[in-house]
């Protein structure tokens, strides 16, 4: 497995969002209200929205184009829609407030 | 926010803790508060006793918070140990016991205690008052061994009380020094009308008679009276009215008439000490009912909390007797003087008193015998002091106007939405109708436990379960009320009231207030909250950024492909040659794919990639033209009489003027503006928000049109001469729009809802309209330029980068 360092904290507005380029695949990572970081495939499996543009609520994201609500932890797509993102494990070094994800 | 300062209340009782609780949900963590209550028990609901004595309830049912609620809001309590003493210069309070505690804030809601009038022998045991669970409590154990009960007093309290003893089997008679019972509420004939229905149950009256004596050696055996005459009793109930508890206050300092002395905003003479309860006395009244406490408690908590508050004006009462089987309702003023007219039916035969006291056109008192259903509306039309001039007699009959037999049902049926069921709470219909449709409430004690209707005195018990039977008995008829969205239920003019009256300040307080489902909202309510707090506080109201959809985020309108596009503002639709070039120049440097002219006569540049946005927007170096977002968009216009053979007026320049004075202007939603020279309208103003269309000598203005989704023709608002009634007019419609619609309501839609006639009303006074002018200028003197804002803020702009990142192979990446 791959650790990798993407970022700090601090760059990432709480309920906000910054994206990086992991090889060819665009990833989203989001600053949830309660502080965590959590990293999503950057593409909507609706239509392929960038789920980095959607509006943070709780620990959900909601599609900027179309409104699908996306639970961040799971990748899974709420009810009454349906299908999956592919989420990434983070890492957030308490001391420096370095953000790492591993893959 | 986090500086905790330290409150006291004095009083564990039901006015003192309703504050706390109110405060703990307006702020929930300003305050480290410890509460002394005289009593052992945790706060219980004293309305109750009177069921509890009735067998209607046990104690345990009518505690309001156990003592894990203490804990869990982390208020340090301290039952059985009354204070004696505030010390203002020292800022304690000083128990009973000798506790010590600091405050920064005390409250003092030491309640009322029954009055003992001072007659010889009324020291004896067994003559209690009616108060608290310790009465209660030597009621129940007194008709385990004895017989004979006298109750002094033939008001609310004395008749629940005697019911109650009748209940536990005693032999019961209630001596009033009045020719008829509760004549406090209630008038001669349903007075007497009561009398002879509480006869029925087995109580027997003494009337118009006066105790001078209670004899017996320790223990009472009896009463005498000013006649001579006796009557034996082994127990005596005094309940001929209350005296505040003002020791507290009295060892203290404090001003004190017959309660403590407070003002609108619940102050005492002595900073920092407040009062709220039966214990004080507002604008020289002393109320003894729970509704107008729970609005001095609201104020209160307000205050407390660093609320703005209007404060409080004094309340109209209204109340009922909680004895089975009799139905009683009485509110504001019920006797005649010479200033009043009145209108009274009674029926013998059915045992029902209607009386209605009318002032000045105006519904000021009500009394209600055997058939209370339409108290509560009564009581609305009571505190809102509205006219009811030519519905006096529909209003004396009931609501079908003349139609002889209306089910309750259908009474019910006709009551307003926001008619307060539950006054003691503050429950309206609605709120009871939404517990049951989206809430699955369908028994009475889900109904209580999620509205609190009925919870407290339980006169509205029998309205409260009418309704429940209207909802949920028939609800395949009843048309399913929507919340805003699934995250709460309550609707648009309930949420922006409530922001209103209990002065909501951010998104995340409202949620927490109102007790919404999901602790973030959701992409719908969020942007509708964010929107109603700007346009209800414009000074203060930080606008949440990350409660706004994308395109108000980034401020370019997203693309399928994620791809962003740019719109210039370009007022008028009236260009240069150089604005021309530079747009033509930025647009080349980034490769813009799409130039394109909007259906709003804007140049559009598509799909360019949002890290590119600030640069471009540096580039062009020109306003944005909010093409994006729920704002004004753009006036259109055709060229008017400067060039056209048919002008009559500047359309160009009405055009341009509107998008200055209402650029950046947030809506409900998005908001179009045309201008056209004459009828022949070429600028299609009649499928606008606002559409101006010039005639001779004058403006026509049309409302309410829309070319989307729904065609719909503009309709005709007014025709006016000058330019400034045109910038006056269009303001106040605007404004009025603004504060009216829902969240993401077009003003088509609008319109159709409330009607124009409505539109046309509310704007008809011209006072009205420079209200809402120099409102809407309020507004728009706090919008600045997002664009600019962006470029200049690192601290923004950075949003529009992807993170930098080691390179994959760079030191801090590990293979584990
Ligand atoms: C039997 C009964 C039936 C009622 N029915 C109705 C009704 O149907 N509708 C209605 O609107 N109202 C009704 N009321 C009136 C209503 O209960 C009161 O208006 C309300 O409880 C007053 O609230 P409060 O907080 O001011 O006082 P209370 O609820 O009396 O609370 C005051 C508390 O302060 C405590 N206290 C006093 N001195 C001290 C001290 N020095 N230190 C610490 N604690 C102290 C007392 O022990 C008490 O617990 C009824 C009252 C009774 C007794
Ligand atoms: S609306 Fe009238 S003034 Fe304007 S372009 Fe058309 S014809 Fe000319
Ligand atoms: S692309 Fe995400 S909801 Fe349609």
């Amino acid at each position: 497995m791959t650790k990798l360092h993407v970022g700090h904290i601090q760059d990432i507005d709480k309920k906000g969002s910054r994206t990086f380029l992991l090889g060819e695949t665009e990833i989203a990572l989001f600053h949830l209200s309660d502080g965590s970081i959590h990293a999503v495939e950057n593409s909507c499996p609706h239509k392929k929205g960038r789920l980095s543009e959607g509006m943070v609520c709780g620990t959900a994201i909601h599609c900027p184009l179309h409104d699908w609500k996306i639970d961040l932890r799971s990748g899974k797509v709420q009810d009454p829609d349906e299908g999956c993102v592919h989420t990434y494990n983070t890492e957030v070094d308490p001391a420096s407030g370095a953000i790492y994800i591993t893959f | 926010m986090t500086t905790t300062k330290k409150l006291v209340l004095i009083g564990n009782g039901m006015a003192g803790v309703w504050t706390i609780e109110h405060l703990l949900k307006l702020a929930p963590h300003a305050y480290e508060i410890t509460i002394f209550g005289a009593e052992p028990h945790p706060n219980y609901n004293r309305i109750l006793l009177s069921t509890v004595l009735a067998g209607g309830a046990s104690i345990n049912d009518i505690i309001i918070n156990d003592h894990d609620w203490y804990r869990d809001n982390h208020i340090t309590l301290y039952t059985g140990d009354p204070v004696i003493r505030i010390d203002a210069d020292q800022r304690q309070v000083i128990s009973a016991s000798g506790l010590h505690v600091d405050y920064d804030e005390v409250i003092i809601a030491t309640g009322s205690r029954a009055f003992i009038p001072p007659i010889p022998g009324s020291d004896k045991d067994g003559v209690i008052g009616f108060r608290d669970i310790k009465d209660c409590e030597t009621m129940i154990a007194t008709a385990q061994t004895h017989r004979k009960a006298a109750v002094i007093g033939g008001g609310l309290l004395g008749l629940e009380a005697a019911r109650g003893l009748l209940n536990l089997g005693m032999d019961v008679t209630v001596i009033h020094i009045n020719e008829h019972l509760m004549d406090r509420q209630l008038d001669l004939p349903a007075g007497l009308m009561l009398q002879e229905q509480l006869e029925a149950q087995g109580m027997k009256f003494l009337l118009g008679k006066r105790t001078v004596e209670l004899t017996g050696k320790r223990r009472v055996t009896g009463l005498r009276f000013t006649d001579g005459e006796s009557l034996d009793a082994d127990l005596v109930v005094m309940a001929v009215g209350i005296r505040p508890n003002i020791d507290v206050a009295q060892s203290s300092g404090l001003t004190i008439n017959r309660g403590i002395v407070v003002d609108d905003h619940l102050h005492t003479n002595i900073p920092h000490i407040s009062a709220v309860g039966e214990c004080a006395e507002h604008r020289g009244i002393g109320y003894g009912l729970v509704a107008p406490l729970y609005e001095q408690g609201a104020v209160l908590a307000k205050r407390l909390a660093g609320l703005d508050t209007a404060g409080y004006e004094g309340s109209v009462t209204s109340t009922k007797l909680k004895v089975a089987g009799v139905d009683v309702f009485s509110a504001g003023q019920f006797a005649d003087t010479p200033q009043t007219k009145s209108l009274r039916m009674q029926d013998d035969i059915d045992s029902i008193y209607k009386k209605l006291v009318i002032q000045d056109g105006k519904l000021i008192g009500a009394v209600l015998f055997g058939d209370t259903s339409e108290g509560s509306s009564l009581f609305s039309l009571i505190k809102s002091g509205e006219s009811i001039v030519g519905r006096e007699k529909e209003l004396l009959t009931g609501y079908a106007g003349g139609a002889t037999a209306v089910s309750p049902l259908q009474r019910l049926e006709s009551m307003a939405d926001d008619e307060i069921v539950c006054g003691c709470n503050g429950v309206s219909k609605a709120a009871i109708g939404d517990a049951v449709l989206q809430q699955g409430c369908h028994t009475m004690g889900s109904l209580k436990a999620c509205t609190k209707a009925s919870a407290s005195c339980g006169g509205c018990a029998p309205l409260v379960e009418g309704l429940l039977q209207l909802y949920a008995g028939d609800s395949a008829q009843v048309t399913v009320k929507e919340g805003m969205c699934g995250c709460t239920s309550l609707q648009r003019d309930e949420i922006v009231e409530q922001i209103k009256t209990m002065g909501l300040k951010t998104v995340k307080e409202v949620m927490n207030v109102l007790e919404w489902r999901e602790p973030e909202g959701c992409s719908k309510c969020r942007p509708a909250l964010n929107y109603y707090l700007g346009m209800l506080f414009p000074a203060e109201y930080e606008d949440e950024k990350e409660s706004r959809f994308t395109n108000e985020r980034y401020h370019a309108n997203i693309q399928k492909d994620g791809t962003y596009s740019v719109v210039p503002r370009i007022y008028g639709g009236v260009t240069s040659p150089a604005d021309l070039k530079k747009i033509a120049n930025v647009a080349e440097k980034y490769n813009v794919p799409l130039v394109k002219f909007t259906g709003g006569q804007r140049l559009d540049l598509l799909g360019i990639r949002k890290e590119d946005l600030p640069k471009i927007w540096e580039e062009l170096d020109m306003p944005s033209g909010h093409a994006y977002g729920k704002t004004l968009r753009t006036v259109k216009t055709c060229v008017g009489n400067t060039f056209c053979r048919f002008g009559t007026q500047d359309a160009m320049a009405m055009g341009i003027k509107m998008e200055k004075a209402y650029e950046r202007l947030t809506g409900p939603a998005k908001i179009k503006l045309a201008v056209s020279g004459c009828p022949r309208n070429c600028a299609e103003a009649t499928i606008k928000d606002l559409g101006l269309v010039a005639i001779d000598g004058g403006w026509e203005l049309h409302v309410g049109g829309n070319g989307g989704v729904k065609v719909r023709a503009a309709e005709l608002l007014c025709t006016v001469k000058t330019e400034e009634e045109v910038m006056e007019w269009s303001s106040a419609y605007l404004q009025y729009y603004r504060e009216h619609a829902r969240f993401n309501e077009r003003t088509a839609a609008w319109i159709e809802r409330v009607g124009l006639d409505h539109v046309k009303e509310a704007l008809a006074d011209q006072q009205t309209r420079l209200e809402l002018v120099s409102r809407i200028e309020e507004t728009l003197s706090y919008t600045s330029d997002p664009w600019k804002e962006i470029i200049a803020k690192d601290e923004l702009r950075k949003n529009f980068e992807p993170l930098h990142q080691a390179p994959l192979t760079g030191s801090t990446t590990s293979i584990y």
